[in-house]
């Protein structure tokens, strides 16, 4: 019986922690987001959190569907405004759902903004105090302009969360800025390397006359490097992506990617608490929204990027 | 089954005599015990976290109904000896064609819950129809409709809207008499009074303030406890109760004595179906959109909160009440556990922990009061 216990004394150990910190009035925020936990990209939105937290004093808690269940999600930030933070920083991946809670939030005087996915407009019609972004559809749109630029006709869009109308959006946009029809151009990859990589590999056999490859984050960008390299197209065809990690940098740098968008997703955690304290502790507040994104990191400027990737860029 | 078999007229020498001890001898017993533990250890670490205030309250007794909607299904089929692993798939598929057909085909929202239900039902027996006919594991069957179903969930959308998640689905069941046995909410009345009458907090600002931050109780906990209360009956006072023991207990026996072991296993299938399709239909009216991800292991859902309330795996035992407080200790544990501050990276930890420590307690009660080795 005795080791039927243990758990209850290990329980107790951690739970005490974080009760003992809210014994001095301190400001409790929670950040809500909508990422599976196989998404490695958020680590830099923790870190970004973690560093805000601890500038400005104040507690803020990171949570997410496990598997990226919106209507889960919806349910989380029920649970959150119910526990009566200060504020809650969230994504609104999407409004349909999120909307009811989020005004609920709003209207039982618990301060919101709206961070990654959503529109300002969006942020605005919830009674947020504002939005902090890359609006998904122009970043792809200009993505689409500059390869087009660079010549590029046809592409292969990897969407490893095809569930996310955001994802989509970036594809449609990247299509429409080099003024092609989307069509069959856009594979769901799932969130698996290896089936991404002989997914991509499949695609490219059956379509070779692809111009470019454009992937949607570091979960897909990995494995389709690796397909490039086994295909012998590293290199050769016009690779971009969204998002930084640590091998994308790597890629940018070797020239196997062209240009990785940089949506800055460190902002998006750091300044909401930073905005947000000073509102609630000195009642200041920015005038308008704030674009975090998109920028293009090329090969040029590569060292800060390269020393933080997967950090806090 | 042996265990649980009822004492015949008091004289048999056959028979043991058991007193008090009959009354504990009860499936649900593990399941009632572990969730008074489950509360006890929240009520000592999250009590001033807002878990118990009126929004935390609801919030995870919301929770709690989703897993029991499905869990009622799952359970009587584990009890009838077969799994289903299409449940989170059934919920993503029914939800999106909901969605469908009243946004993109334009139908009365009546027509495409009733046609949806249709579906999922004939989808529900072609399952219990391959399982019979082929001989195979159920667990492969579904396993293969867990894929098939979430195929279509996202590549129709794709291909009819171009998005994978289709909304407005609010809109098109304003005013329609079905839709709000699914998406409604009873007794607001009593919550506008409490909420006067400071008994519950209310919204401090914006449009809604001074309305009490509960405006009713959702249909979809209603549809828990009637699923629940209609699962118990079913399985503990009628003969298709006994009938669905004797086909998970054993399936050869049961036919010797001429249960209709195949009629019940395929029904028990449709169930599971309609069950997951009710949690679809209340998830799309609540918030006005199909997502092709909706649902995503929401099947393991299930089936953990069947054996937290005692069924076996392998069939023949178990309780639909034991499985509705499973998926109550299971819906507490997993929001107690945000309300209590818990590192949110350790988050899973604790919540195996606490569910491996529930199901153990649970067999451990089980096997002291049947004494079953």
């Amino acid at each position: 019986m005795k080791s039927l216990f243990t758990p209850i004394a290990v329980a107790a150990s951690v739970f005490t922690a974080p009760l003992a910190a809210q014994a001095q009035e301190q400001l409790n925020y929670v950040l809500v987001s909508h990422a599976p936990d196989s998404d490695s990209w958020w680590n830099t939105i923790k870190n970004g959190i973690a560093l805000a937290g601890e500038q400005m004093d104040v507690t803020v808690e990171y949570r997410n569907p496990p598997t990226g269940d919106l209507a889960d999600m919806a349910r989380i930030i029920e649970q959150a405004t119910a526990s009566g933070p200060n504020g809650i920083i969230t994504t609104l991946a999407d409004f349909d759902v999120l909307s009811g809670p989020i005004r609920d939030a709003v209207a039982s005087g618990v301060d919101v903004i709206i961070i990654n996915s959503g529109t300002p407009e969006q942020a605005r019609e919830l009674g947020a105090l504002m939005y902090v972004g890359q609006p998904e559809y122009d970043a792809g749109y200009a993505a689409g302009q500059r390869a087009a630029g660079d010549g590029v006709e046809s592409f292969l869009c990897v969407n490893h969360f095809i569930a996310q109308p955001a994802s989509t959006e970036r594809c449609t946009g990247f299509a429409d800025g080099l003024g092609v029809d989307l069509g069959n151009q856009m594979i769901d990859s799932g969130q698996d390397p290896a089936e991404i990589k002989n997914r991509v590999m499949a695609y490219l056999n059956a379509n070779p006359a692809t111009d470019a490859v454009l992937t949607l984050g570091p979960t897909p960008a990995d494995p389709t490097m690796l397909a490039l390299e086994e295909m012998g197209l590293a290199g050769d065809i016009y690779f971009g992506t969204f998002d930084l990690g640590g091998n994308i940098v790597e890629g940018i740098k070797s020239g196997v990617i062209e240009w990785g968008i940089d949506q800055q997703p460190y902002l998006q955690a750091y300044l909401p608490v930073i905005v947000m304290a000073n509102y609630h502790r000195y009642g200041v507040l920015p005038g308008n929204n704030i674009n975090s994104g998109p920028g293009f990191v090329t090969k040029d400027g590569l060292e800060k990027v390269e020393e933080f990737a997967g950090e806090y860029r | 089954m042996s265990e649980t078999a009822q004492p015949a007229p008091a004289s048999d020498e056959r028979v043991k005599d058991l007193g008090w001890r009959k009354l504990l001898i009860r499936p649900e017993l593990g399941g009632i015990v572990g969730t008074i533990a489950v509360f006890a250890f929240f009520l000592l670490f999250a009590f001033d976290s807002g878990m118990f205030s009126a929004q935390g309250v609801l919030n995870w007794s919301v929770v709690s109904a989703q897993f029991m909607i499905i869990a009622v299904g799952a359970c009587l089929l584990m009890i009838a000896g077969e799994f289903d692993l299409s449940v989170g798939s059934m919920i993503g598929f029914s939800g999106m064609m909901i969605a469908i057909f009243t946004v993109t085909l334009g139908w009365p929202v009546w027509i495409a819950i009733l046609v949806t239900f249709g579906m999922a039902v004939a989808i529900g027996a072609l399952n219990g129809l391959i399982v019979i006919r082929t001989g195979l594991p159920s667990f492969i069957v579904t396993l293969a409709f867990l894929f098939i179903l979430r195929g279509f969930a996202i590549y129709l959308p794709q291909t009819i809207e171009r998005k994978t998640i289709i909304g407005g689905v609010s809109d098109a069941a304003q005013g329609d008499w079905l839709a709000p046995l699914f998406g409604g909410k009873i007794l607001e009345g009593v919550f506008t009074w409490m909420g006067d009458n400071g008994l519950i907090s209310v919204f401090e600002r914006g449009t809604r303030a001074g309305q009490p931050v509960i405006d009713g109780i959702p249909m979809l906990i209603v549809w828990a406890l009637v699923l629940a209360a209609f699962g118990h009956v079913l399985l503990t006072r009628t003969r298709f109760g006994n009938w669905i023991f004797a086909a998970g207990g054993d399936a050869q026996a049961a036919r010797y004595v001429g249960v209709p072991v195949n009629r019940v296993k395929i029904l028990m299938f449709m169930f599971t179906a309609f069950c997951a399709t009710v949690f679809a239909t209340c998830q799309v009216m609540e918030f006005g959109s199909a997502g092709a991800d909706r649902g995503l292991l929401k099947e393991f859902e299930a089936i953990i909160a069947v054996v937290i309330g005692g069924a076996l795996l392998t069939g023949g035992y178990g309780s639909v009440i034991g499985a509705a407080l499973g998926a109550l200790i299971f819906g507490v544990v997993q929001q107690g556990l945000f309300f209590a501050g818990v590192e949110s990276s350790l988050f899973r930890v604790f919540l195996g922990v606490i569910l491996l420590f529930a199901v153990i307690l649970n067999t451990y009660i089980r096997r002291m009061i049947t004494g079953e080795r």
